[in-house]
């Protein structure tokens, strides 16, 4: 059980419209993620890789095929019982960084361990914790405006990463980044997924950010293409 | 999640957006300042008017002669009552509890260099405690003045003020129309009566005194009934109908040559329309806290359009539908509670500021304010409800890609 895969695809389809205007977006994906890997995930635009993410970030379900998050049936839960395992076990990046605006960098990070219903004191010192982990310790208390782009995709990493979750999602993490500030960040991933355990999937355009990853899935008009072992394997 | 935790994040999004949330409000708390201070004031003109009427002796049957009251009509003139109705009625009527006799006059009285033109009013030491009228100085009529109609008189503060400035006048004699007579007491003062007239302005004689020596006549222009609290004033007055058509020998059939007049009833009929006007007033101000909600819909449907995102990561960080749900009610409620507090916080101020110029007392009322903020806060709920059902349906790839 332990050396099962964490997350298993299995015949995924996703269906966009109906009739004449029907999309078949996935066609069929077979994936395997193990444990502590650190996935990049690539193609061309409407290959899939978005969809795929949106299946396995549990915001979406498959319209056909099974997805076994941690050996459980994802496909068969409803909306709040799909936003119950985000909550625990699912930290999320974007490419636009996604904080709440006049809100400080500490409460942003505090976002989640609300939702999770946890005290004041708890909220700061494992808010605080995040914040170091991604060295923005000082700027707790500075607002989006004030921080530059590198750093609000830290605290948007922070606030990922606070819940110690077993799964981070980045949806092309350093798409609004130059690319000195994108390999700080990938080098921030990697050692969250080498020295806290974080299994990490992300998707990108860019190869440099990819040679990032242990594996890395090509995807092509709504199909896995192949898969392929990364560099730092 | 917590309340506890909703609330403060409401607090967050509130304080993010200041000015917005203070415009939000707006409508509330005007339309809770309106309320309170229309209904505040209304209470007041109401509590003021029953003061004016209750002057004129709560509970008291005025007995005249002729058909209804103030009208003329033709015909003989309808005999005035006689001593022997005042008795009368005192023994052989239930819930009595005082009856006076009045003849009236005017004239000018004259003490030293000052003169005054008052009211004279003859009756008996009932009077006084028909109307529950206290004296602040001196005596009522003893029995014997009464009987004898001595030249003794108990004079109203306006009159004093005109004819003794400063000094006690009890023991002091004035004149009045040519008579010489002794003032035995002093009233207390009633200020203004039901219909703007001065009731301080009145020297009160032995009826018969005022009857041998100004009306010259042993004739009763008015008798004045008082109703003891614990009978019903409707089956008094019906009595006293029965026994006066008797002693005047009115035969079945005709009209009544006397009437009755209930200053109980023009008391309810004067309070019940300041009453109904204050319930205009207050509905009128009602539908603005009407518009004040309309108003708290509106900002956060447009709150909700511009935080879609924020919405989008709030579920995409696990935050389920109920939990947004609940963020944005609460949001609403806690917007229209403080727009209620600061409402009633200015009607206070608008009341307090008000009421002197209207001339009405101030009076709290509990009642109001508790109900004016159950009121706004159940605004923020019901007009909370659409826009926060719209953010808490929301899907949050869609939400998460809104710009």
């Amino acid at each position: 059980m332990a050396n099962d895969p964490i997350i298993r695809l299995r015949g995924v389809t996703k269906d966009y419209g109906s009739g004449a205007t029907l999309f078949q977006a996935l066609k069929g994906i077979d994936l395997d993620i193990e444990r502590g890997d650190f996935v990049a995930v690539m193609g061309p635009s409407g290959s899939g890789k978005s969809t795929t993410m949106n299946i396995l970030g549990c915001l979406d379900v498959p319209t056909a095929g099974t997805f076994l998050f941690r050996n459980h049936h994802v496909e068969t839960l409803d909306r709040d019982q799909r936003a119950l395992l985000r909550r625990r076990y699912l930290g999320f990046v974007f490419q636009g960084f996604n904080l709440l605006s006049r809100t400080t960098a500490l409460e942003n990070v505090e976002l989640p361990l609300l939702y999770r219903g946890e005290d004041k004191k708890t909220r700061y010192d494992l808010g605080m914790a995040a914040l170091d982990k991604v060295g923005l310790k000082p700027w707790w208390d500075h607002t989006p405006a004030e921080l530059s782009g590198g750093q609000q995709q830290r605290v948007a990493i922070a606030r990922a990463i606070v819940t110690s979750p077993d799964v981070l999602l980045a949806d092309e993490p350093t798409g609004n980044l130059d690319s000195e500030r994108s390999v700080e960040i990938m080098e921030l991933l990697t050692d969250l997924n080498r020295n806290s355990g974080i299994t990490v999937l992300m998707v990108t355009h860019e190869p440099d950010m990819a040679a990032f990853a242990r594996t890395i899935v090509h995807f092509k008009d709504g199909l896995v293409e192949r898969i392929e072992k990364g560099q730092a394997a | 999640m917590i309340i506890g935790t909703t609330v403060t994040l409401a607090f967050r999004a509130i304080a993010r957006h200041k000015l917005r949330s203070f415009l939000t409000t707006l409508g509330i708390i005007i339309g809770v300042a309106a309320v309170v201070t229309m209904t505040t004031l209304g209470n007041g003109a109401t509590a003021a008017v029953r003061e004016q009427i209750s002057s004129l002796g709560a509970n008291i049957l005025q007995l005249r002669p002729g058909q209804g009251f103030g009208r003329g009509g033709g015909g003989p003139k309808p005999p005035d009552f006689e001593p022997d109705d005042v008795t009368a009625i005192a023994n052989q009527l239930t819930g009595v509890r005082a009856v006076a006799p009045q003849a009236s006059t005017s004239g000018i009285a004259i003490y030293e260099g000052s003169n005054w033109n008052t009211t004279v009013n003859g009756t008996t030491a009932a009077y006084f405690e028909a109307q529950q009228w206290k004296l602040d100085s001196g005596r009522l009529f003893m029995p014997e003045e009464e009987e004898a109609g001595k030249p003794v008189c108990i004079i109203g503060s306006t009159l004093r003020n005109n004819l003794f400035r400063q000094a006690d006048p009890i023991g002091k004699r004035f004149r009045i129309k040519g008579v010489s007579c002794q003032v035995i007491g002093l009233l207390a003062t009633r200020g203004q009566g039901g219909f703007g007239n001065d009731q301080d302005d009145v020297v009160v004689m032995p009826i018969k005194f005022v009857q041998r020596r100004f009306t010259g006549n042993r004739d009763i222009g008015l008798i004045m009934v008082a109703v003891d609290d614990a009978y019903d004033s409707g089956t008094v007055q019906d009595s006293l109908e029965q026994l006066m058509r008797e002693r005047r020998k009115v035969k079945p059939g005709s009209a009544d040559n006397f009437n009755v007049f209930d200053t109980k009833q023009i008391s309810d009929t004067l309070t019940g329309t300041t009453t109904i006007l204050t319930q205009i007033v207050g509905a009128v101000a009602a539908i603005s806290l009407l518009v004040g909600g309309i108003g708290i819909m509106n900002i956060m449907l447009v709150s909700v359009t511009e935080r879609t995102r924020e919405i989008g990561i709030r579920l995409a960080i696990g935050a389920v539908a109920q939990e947004v749900l609940l963020q944005f009610l609460v949001e609403a409620i806690v917007l229209s509670c403080l727009g209620g507090l600061i409402g009633l916080g200015l009607a206070l101020v608008a009341s307090l500021a008000i009421a002197p110029l209207m001339q009405v007392p101030f009076i709290f009322d509990l009642k109001i304010n508790v109900l004016a903020f159950l009121f706004s806060a159940a605004i923020g709920v019901v007009f909370g409800y659409f826009p926060a059902r719209r953010a808490a349906s929301l899907n949050p790839i869609d939400a998460l890609r809104h710009e």
